[in-house]
């Protein structure tokens, strides 16, 4: 029995929930060798500048136990570029393509905008208020919830009315939850999470940092959990809100933890370097186990660990409760176990 | 995975890849994953080929040296394990039409990559000669293959228990002198491939190089393995080593700023027509000073 695979981001409908993790793909034309784009919901590039970039000096990965450290610096050939060449090609095939944008400034966030506005093969924006390599005079959006939404709300007021933008928050702050609910307050139609938190590795050898930039960030299966709890966390306060869910996901079923924590949509990333076919890998394997579980939509099993097994007791008390007067998102069931949950 | 041997300080694995196989190309490389299928080790290992034979519908040999826990697991590797592999990556080495005579200089095990390459040259009439090198005895790779196949081999040791003493580029301008060399290729540690790339300027001969960089990937999606490479518009671009490369012509690669980021880079911090000063305060994102 196949499983309806589609899914929502905002009012966008994806062929399904899979897509790369901003960063990870390049242009997307070296994936394409490997597989059909079209065949996974969306492509997210990697985040695009106003000026092309040299990124971060080399060492600039490090392995880390199921992880990886990486400060390459988006490094990257600026808007102008990306216009020409990048976007038009992507939009020639159909795939369906996710801007990521990232600035140093409201303003630059704001400029780029202005310049996807009119670009034809956007199907969403997300703003990277992230990335730990952006060299921002000290000073990363994704640390405080207004300057988060001071972007957010730059970029929504610019783009077209129908392409819905994405905040990429970072797990790197003391309440995600608080951060979230300002970016959507900002504007924002959907969030993603999360972006990489921020380590460091130093090399025994050379008694140096094993990275040029000192520190990078951290990716990979290491970062899973981290990724399972802000998406849990944020869907519980914030149940309307779609939710892109990235970290360590390398098969079907750490898809579906993130599915089941409140995602509605997969971002993979790390993985692709090790597997350039790991996302069709991931669809096949996480159909197959919204099959074997009897599931007849993808999105009957959204944020569906938040509620309790029917006669399954209360073994664990959500530390955030859902907002009984929230709408409810997707088709996750709804009144009766609002109720059940609000103890 | 057919056979593993040790081969002096190296290993060799065969691996049976008829897929490979037929498309490789020498300087074509391919990426390996290390650790098994519940591998706690994300990245790939890239490995150049040594040899491809025909043999079970195609088979390719690589080798490598541990250097770590994937290299390790890789040299556990035994006959009838499975890896998995993807290639071939990468650009390979450009041919010269006519048959011409080319110097083929090897440093450490990176000498593997070039047999494949004088095969093909001498299909087409050129003439090889190999100059191979490294630290000691054990670390020269393929002396015995280079003296079937070269007209002349010329072997160098730094701590000279094989051949002369000394490194390759000190023998280098003599053997390009004798044989009339038209064209250099080389492949080995960065190091040898800046002091190659010298001396073939200074003949004023073509030289191509095979570098070897960290990669996670091998298929231009990390962004890892860059490094400055001047372009035909005489623009330096930090370009990816794994689909730009890993051959370059060598007097296009910047092999004084590996591991910087140029400041008259395109893209560089403070802009290319900017003050040479590399300020920049957001915490070791400067050009990094490796010399």
């Amino acid at each position: 029995m196949s499983v309806d695979m589609r899914t929502y981001l905002a009012h966008v409908e994806l062929a399904n929930p899979i897509t790369t993790a901003a960063g990870c793909a390049s242009s997307g034309r070296e994936l394409s060798q490997f597989f059909d784009l079209n065949r996974i919901g969306a492509l997210v590039t990697r985040s695009i500048t106003m000026a092309p970039r040299a990124g971060r000096p080399t060492p600039r990965m490090a392995e880390t136990p199921s992880g990886l450290l990486n400060a390459v610096g988006l490094q990257g050939p600026g808007i102008d570029a990306f216009l020409d060449r990048e976007l038009p090609w992507l939009a020639h095939r159909g795939v369906r393509t996710v801007v990521s944008i990232g600035g140093g400034t409201v303003n630059e966030y704001g400029a780029l905008a202005r310049r996807l506005t009119d670009a034809p093969g956007v199907t969403a924006v997300e703003v990277n208020l992230a990335c730990p390599n952006i060299e921002d005079r000290g000073r990363v959006f994704a640390r405080d919830g207004a300057a988060a939404a001071e972007v957010v709300s730059s970029v929504r007021a610019l783009m077209r009315y129908d392409v819905p933008v994405i905040a990429k928050l970072s797990p790197d702050v003391a309440d995600i939850v608080a951060v979230a609910r300002a970016c959507v307050d900002g504007g924002a139609d959907a969030l993603s999470m999360i972006n990489t938190p921020v380590g460091m590795s130093i090399d025994t050898e050379t008694l140096r940092p094993a990275l040029a930039a000192v520190t990078g960030g951290l990716s990979g299966p290491a970062v899973r959990p981290l990724a399972v709890r802000c998406v849990w966390q944020v869907y519980a306060a914030l149940p309307g809100v779609p939710i892109v869910g990235v970290g360590g996901v390398l098969t079907g079923r750490d898809a579906f933890e993130l599915i089941l924590a409140g995602a509605c949509v997969v971002g993979v990333g790390t993985a692709l370097f090790h597997d350039p076919y790991v996302c069709l890998r991931i669809l096949r394997e996480l159909e197959e186990l919204l099959s074997a579980r009897g599931f007849q939509r993808l999105a009957d099993a959204v944020g569906l660990a938040h509620h309790h097994p029917p006669g399954g007791g209360t073994r664990h008390r959500p530390d955030v409760l859902p907002d009984p007067g929230a709408p409810g998102f997707g088709a996750a069931p709804g009144g009766s176990d609002l109720e059940e949950s609000s103890l | 995975m057919l056979t593993t041997r040790r081969v002096d300080a190296y290993h060799a694995l065969t691996l049976v890849a008829p897929g490979i196989a037929e498309h490789l190309r020498p300087g074509h490389f391919v990426a390996v994953a290390v650790g098994g299928p519940r591998s706690s080790m994300l990245t790939r290992r890239s490995f150049s080929v040594h040899d491809v034979k025909p043999d079970y519908g195609g088979t390719v040999e690589l080798v490598f040296t541990v250097r770590g826990p994937g290299t390790s697991w890789l040299a556990d590797r035994r006959a009838r394990d499975t890896l998995d592999v993807v290639g071939p990556l990468g650009r390979p080495f450009p041919l010269p039409r006519d048959p011409v005579n080319c110097v083929l200089v090897g440093g450490d095990y990176g000498s593997a990559t070039l047999f494949g390459l004088a095969d093909a040259l001498q299909r087409r009439g050129c003439r090889v000669d190999f100059v191979i090198g490294a630290e000691s005895a054990e670390r020269v790779f393929g002396a015995l293959r280079a003296r079937r196949m070269g007209e002349t081999t010329t072997l160098t040791t730094e701590d000279g228990s094989l051949g002369m003493r000394g490194r390759v580029t000190d023998v280098l301008p003599g053997v390009i002198a004798d044989v009339r060399a038209d064209v250099v290729y080389a492949c080995g540690p960065m190091e040898t491939l800046r002091g190659v790339t010298a001396v073939a300027i200074e003949f004023d001969i073509p030289v191509q190089v095979s570098v070897e960089e960290a990669m996670a990937c091998g298929f231009g999606v990390c962004m890892t393995c860059v490094l400055p490479v001047i372009g035909e518009d005489g623009i330096t671009r930090m370009v990816r080593a794994c689909v730009e490369g890993p051959v370059f012509r060598g007097e296009r690669v910047r092999f004084e700023d590996v591991g910087t980021i140029p400041f008259d880079a395109a893209g560089a911090p403070g802009a290319p027509s900017a003050s040479t000063s590399p300020a920049s305060p957001g915490g070791g994102g400067g050009p990094r000073n490796v010399s």
